[in-house]
């Protein structure tokens, strides 16, 4: 991302952007509908952060309500189901970025040695499309395969002599269910970025590794995956940079009273303590929480990969 | 890669059997739930329920799109997702377009601080419940205007693939030619830029579209009118309330719970059909358009 450098109050550069604003009148009239919609819609929101350390009376607003320090999050952190809902929240994302982070990278390496294009059309195309269903299509087709009366795995199961496995309503399941339906949703869609690194590949890298009597799997070795690395950095830093973070979606889907204990995350506890049970203040404390360690941890990882791989986001 | 190898190895020919071997599975493992759920949703589902179809459709019966076709809620649903579509996409692709592309010419000096302010809302931001607050001050909540200008009508990350689109597309040169021509940005983006970008709108009318079809979350915090709807919210209770959630079910007569199941199991698999259709139909024709739009905006992201 590029860099800016504003400095005001010098008279040049204020001129300067004088003699822009005049000849560009039209480029900058161009850009205010987005920025009023985006200042109004996530800059607006920021100021109602002041909430976490308030307690909220809807009658006074967020700016009369009165002041209490950091005892939402006092209360948060002392809270029984506080270390259940980072067991999960941690959790999911870990699993993810062990499992689901290397799938597209994976496809994308095996789909660049099919020679036959048809085939690696076909491929491509029906891998892309779970991307566009919809999660309450993809939770849909997950109870039908899973439930544990007719799920046909678990008919599978019963016919094999075993005894059926209620995926749907144990804890112990539910992790795995919700990232391995990730991966069928997004493994096609994620291998997109990589397949576009490998085709900006130096064919002749790879000719010459021909002649020097390369296998296919020490081309690979050698020289995809070196060649996909820093794309690789890139979203890997991105993704930790959302550790805190699971999708709302999904996880509201799943979850019932039976899982709970697994299922349990951050934005589904949000949701529930702040729309539902309305106590915002204390819903936007643990929101607060959750994105400030994000940030954290996106700076941390960003710096650490910046000395080590010399690939960063800025 | 277009090399061919004269004299393929035994290791090489393993791989590839290995390789293809694994792809053809990937496939399968793709395209079977979509011939399951389309069979069983013409299949006896008595038959179903006891899991006797698995492949090709038994004892073919249109009972559940019929009981669908009755399903009055569903059609509000649908009705309500083409008009959010079809207002909301328009509104969220002017953003995306006249966002891009200013940010797409070098010469305008407050490009950098613009990308500063988009961007920053990739990363932060208020949270939950203070946007709610702000959408209820603002009088959206249940209002058809808020599935149109939702918080996340436009994507910064669109944003940016266009720009570079527009950035690696249209030429300076013929922006120099406009402007000796005393031609204007604006009429020259209207007339010049967007007839160049095809690809770029198709690309992005695809992703608010499907988006927009396949909102969940924000139909659900901000919508508690059933009137307003969108297809996803009543999808939910047909697919998944009421096998899930037992708590639901409790305290319900039994025959009027074994009714509802009877008619939850005989449409879902229907439901789910007709909910993908739209996206499915416009999929392949939009393919070819979205690859090369991720790959402009992954060269130089």
């Amino acid at each position: 991302m590029a860099k800016s450098a504003i400095v005001q109050g010098s008279p040049i550069k204020k001129s300067e952007w004088k003699k822009d604003f005049k000849r560009h009148k039209m480029l900058y009239l161009l850009s205010l509908p987005t920025l009023i919609f985006l200042i109004i819609f996530h800059y607006i929101p920021i100021y109602g952060i002041q909430l976490a350390f308030k307690d909220f009376f809807a009658m006074r607003g967020i700016w009369g309500s009165p002041w209490i320090g950091f005892e939402n999050f006092e209360r948060f952190f002392r809270s029984y189901y506080f270390w259940d809902l980072m067991k999960n929240t941690l959790g999911i994302n870990i699993y993810e970025l062990l499992v689901s982070f290397p799938a597209p990278i994976f496809l994308a390496i095996l789909l660049n040695e099919v020679t036959k294009s048809k085939f690696k059309k076909s491929v491509q195309m029906v891998t892309y499309a779970p991307h566009f269903i919809s999660t309450v299509v993809l939770v849909g087709i997950i109870s039908i395969f899973m439930s544990q009366e007719t799920g046909l795995i678990n008919v599978l199961i019963k016919s094999l002599g075993f005894e059926p496995i209620p995926f749907l309503t144990s804890a112990r399941w539910f992790k795995t269910i919700f990232v391995f339906s990730g991966i069928w949703q997004s493994v096609g869609w994620g291998s997109i970025i990589y397949m576009a690194t490998l085709t900006g590949i130096d064919p002749q890298t790879v000719e010459a590794a021909i002649v020097d009597g390369a296998t296919k799997l020490q081309r690979i070795w050698h020289i995809s995956i070196p060649g996909i690395m820093p794309t690789a950095t890139i979203l890997l830093i991105l993704k930790v940079g959302r550790i805190m973070g699971v999708g709302f979606e999904k996880v509201f889907l799943l979850q019932n009273p039976l899982n709970q204990s697994s299922s349990d995350v951050i934005s589904t506890f949000v949701y529930r303590v702040g729309l539902v049970g309305a106590d915002y203040s204390f819903a936007v404390s643990v929101g607060l929480f959750n994105s400030v360690i994000n940030c954290i941890m996106l700076v941390a990882v960003n710096a650490i990969s910046r000395r080590v791989s010399e690939t960063s986001l800025w | 890669m277009s090399i061919v190898n004269k004299n393929p190895r035994i290791s090489d020919k393993i791989f590839d059997i290995c390789n293809y071997t694994f792809l053809s599975l990937v496939l399968v493992t793709f395209i079977y739930p979509l011939i399951f759920i389309i069979s069983a949703s013409i299949s006896n589902p008595d038959m179903v329920f006891r899991g006797e179809v698995w492949l090709l459709p038994k004892d073919i019966t249109w009972e559940g799109y019929q009981l669908i076709l009755d399903y009055k809620d569903i059609w509000t649903g649908y009705r309500n997702s083409l008009l959010y579509v079809f207002v909301g996409v328009p509104f969220s692709m002017f953003l995306t377009f006249t966002a891009a592309y200013p940010l797409s010419r070098k010469d305008f000096k407050a490009r950098n601080l613009i990308m500063y302010i988009y961007t920053f809302t990739m990363f932060f931001g208020g949270g939950l419940i203070p946007t709610y607050l702000l959408m209820r001050n603002l009088g959206l909540i249940n209002n058809f205007a808020c599935m149109v200008i939702l918080p996340s009508a436009v994507g910064v990350y669109n944003i940016i693939v266009t720009r570079t689109y527009f950035q690696t597309n249209i030429p300076t040169e013929l922006r120099d030619a406009a402007e000796i021509d005393g031609c204007n940005e604006i009429t020259f983006f209207v007339r010049v830029v967007l007839p160049l970008s095809p690809p770029i709108i198709a690309v992005m009318g695809l992703f608010y579209a499907v988006g927009k079809w396949n909102i969940f979350f924000e139909a659900l915090i901000y919508l508690t009118n059933r009137q307003l709807f969108p297809l996803q919210l009543i999808l939910r209770e047909i697919v998944t309330s009421a096998r899930m959630n037992p708590e639901l079910l409790e305290g319900m007569d039994p025959s009027v719970i074994e009714k509802l199941t009877r008619i939850t199991n005989s449409i879902k698999y229907g439901v789910i059909i007709i909910a993908s259709v739209p996206v499915l139909m416009a999929y392949p024709f939009l393919q070819r358009y979205f690859v090369k739009g991720i790959m402009v905006g992954a060269i130089k992201g």
